[in-house]
């Protein structure tokens, strides 16, 4: 068995009275290609906030390397190396692409709170960016506003900021969401080509990428986990079956 | 991050890819100083010799454009509203006048140095409690500060001179030019080195990565924590640096005048300065001297004109001030923007 990366204990979330985490015990490996699935409002965006540390849990811990992070400030826990793509789209809308990407690199190579030399001085920092951008084939949109592109760019944008931080771990929360679906095989094929060394947890509906992406599935009912393991042990599982893939098509 | 660089950038953009040279020239390009950038200068060089009997308008000026450009770094940079700015400008003004009438200290930029160390710590402290905060909680933490601090003043009568203030008589800038109560002389160019100290300040840090990093956090403060920026740490630097900057605007208002009174600290102060700061435009630098200018002039004048037993002038702002926020994008510099657009529009076509 290869060493876990990322591992969440006994993990629990409450909104008031709503339970949307409940005793989570996850683990993403070295070099995982996991995926997490679930109906509507199971809880998996809450999980990678609480793994981002976007919320805190209501009990439970959340392990990086084995190291405890569960109090860990956000930004923190990116320089340690987890980074995420949102559902929605998060991005510096009225500004350039460039000047989103070089946002990020700016802070991932501790720059960014520099008060006395002007933003751009810095080579090595544009270069990132741009090579960020050249790496998704985005650097002819480079000087466009992130309004003035097409909702699938915005959302390779949004691939680009989280591999410019340079992860360990890489969260996609339904990174094709939205993108009509001739467009979305563009997304999926930059997820297919990520580099080996990061572990990528997926949160994706659609079962034809999921079973392709994904060595692991787990999957998450009422903000617990039903099952965990591999595609054709998920496929076979009945209650899986019966409670989620049951349900026929997703959005 | 203006207008200026999604045009240009987006001129690159169309006329081929963008290769890193290019990349990184978008990036400076804000930074280079432009001719017009001269003008406030030229201007304020003009006022003094030109209209000497508006000295003392002029200075006041001065002094509100640089309050104002301390504001603009938190509300048009970083996004944090506050209506409780007059807290820095009244605590730079209350340390500078108490240095001199009851600590013996009246060399004037020994008190800015020691006002612009008080606000800026005062900035610090309050900063890092209340930026926990956003929106409506935030602006009332900041307008409850302010009028705490109010309060303060006001029971501390014996060292403040309450109501009334204090008079006091600092002496020579440096040991060397006497303030000049009658023609504002030095007074002027005392208030005038320190605006152009700060604004080169601001504009450093503005075109900096760190002020880039606060129009980041006004952009999308979610998607800043996401890039692993340390926002509140990055907000409250923001906040230090502008408390600094107005306790150093309050310092100078209250030196070149010789006294102060409890309104350094008052609410309407900080309602006032938000509005001159709205009307010039924010997140651009240069509102902050046109909303000033604009605002103490309109005062003035309408004082002039229909006379000060009626507050008529606060009915001309709110007419000016209604106007400018319906038809403008970004107060008066939204509006000049507009006109260089249709401009270049025209000679394009
Ligand atoms: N901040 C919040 N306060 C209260 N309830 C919340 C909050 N965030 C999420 N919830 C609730 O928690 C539940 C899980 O939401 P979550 O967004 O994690 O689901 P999801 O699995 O990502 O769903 P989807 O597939 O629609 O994205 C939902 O019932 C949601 O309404
Ligand atoms: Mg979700």
């Amino acid at each position: 068995m290869s060493e876990a990366v990322l591992e969440t204990r006994d993990l629990n979330k409450n909104f008031g009275a709503l339970q949307v985490s409940r005793n989570i015990n996850f683990r993403l490996d070295a070099g995982a290609r996991h995926a997490l699935i679930g109906p509507n409002g199971a809880g998996k965006t809450t999980f990678v906030n609480l793994l981002t540390g976007v919320l805190s849990p209501t009990d439970g811990a959340v392990l990086l390397n084995g190291r405890d992070i569960t109090h860990m400030r956000q930004d923190r826990r990116v320089k340690a190396g987890i980074a995420r793509t949102f559902q929605i789209n998060t991005l510096f809308a009225g500004l350039t692409v460039l000047e989103n990407l070089y946002l990020a690199v700016s802070e991932h190579l501790g720059r960014a709170g520099a008060m006395f030399r002007p933003a751009g001085a810095r080579r090595e920092v544009v270069d990132e960016a741009m090579a960020a951008l050249d790496g998704l084939r985005l650097a002819d949109d480079a000087g466009k506003t992130i309004r003035e592109l097409p909702y699938g760019r915005q959302r390779l944008v949004e691939i680009a900021i989280a591999l410019a931080l340079k992860p360990k771990v890489l969260l996609l929360d339904e990174p094709a969401a939205g993108v009509p679906s001739a467009e979305s095989h563009l997304i999926l094929d930059v997820i297919e080509a990520l580099p080996e060394d990061i572990a990528v947890l997926i949160i994706e509906h659609d079962m034809d990428v999921v079973f392709r992406f994904a060595r692991e599935i787990t999957v998450l009912v009422q903000g617990g986990i039903l099952a965990s393991g591999p595609p054709d042990e998920i496929a076979a599982n009945a209650e899986v079956r019966s409670v989620y893939l049951g349900e026929g098509t997703h959005d | 991050m203006s207008a200026d660089t999604s045009t240009t950038a987006a001129a690159a953009a169309t006329a081929g890819r963008l290769d890193r040279a290019s990349a990184r020239r978008i990036l400076l390009h804000d930074h280079r100083i432009r001719l017009i950038e001269l003008l406030p200068w030229v201007i304020a060089l003009g006022v003094f010799f030109l209209f000497p009997g508006y000295r003392l308008l002029a200075t006041q000026i001065l002094i509100m454009i640089l309050f104002a450009l301390s504001l603009d770094l938190i509300v048009g940079y970083a996004g944090i509203v506050s209506l409780g700015h007059a807290a820095f400008f009244g605590t730079g003004s209350y340390v500078a006048a108490l240095l001199v009438s009851s600590y013996g200290v009246p060399e004037p930029v020994t008190g800015v140095v020691a006002a612009v160390i008080v606000s800026a710590a005062l900035g610090f402290v309050t900063g890092w409690i209340l930026l926990r905060t956003h929106g409506l909680t935030l602006l009332m933490l900041t307008m409850a500060f302010a009028i705490m601090l109010h309060e303060l003043a006001n029971e501390f009568a014996e060292l403040t001179g309450g109501f009334d203030g204090i008079n006091f008589a600092p002496g020579p800038i440096l040991g060397i030019f006497d303030f000049d109560p009658l023609w504002y002389s030095s007074n002027y160019f005392y208030a005038l080195v320190f605006l152009f100290l700060g604004f080169l300040f601001v504009r450093a840090i503005i075109y900096s990565p760190f002020g880039r990093a606060l129009v980041g956090i006004r952009e999308n403060t979610r998607r800043m924590h996401a890039v692993g920026s340390p926002v509140l740490w990055r907000m409250v630097t923001a906040y230090t640096i502008s408390a600094g900057l107005a306790g150093l605007a309050g310092a100078i208002y209250v030196q070149v005048q010789g006294n102060v009174t409890l309104g350094v600290l008052s609410f309407e102060l900080s309602g006032e300065i938000l509005v001159m700061l709205i009307l010039g435009g924010t997140g651009r630098l240069y509102g902050a001297f046109i909303g000033a200018a604009v605002y103490k002039l309109l005062e003035s004048f309408t004082e002039q004109i229909l006379g000060t037993d009626q507050p008529y002038w606060m009915l001309v702002i709110g007419v000016v001030l209604i106007v400018t926020v319906l038809f403008t994008r970004n107060g008066f510099i939204g509006m000049y923007d507009d006109a260089i657009a249709w401009i270049r529009r025209r000679r394009r076509s």
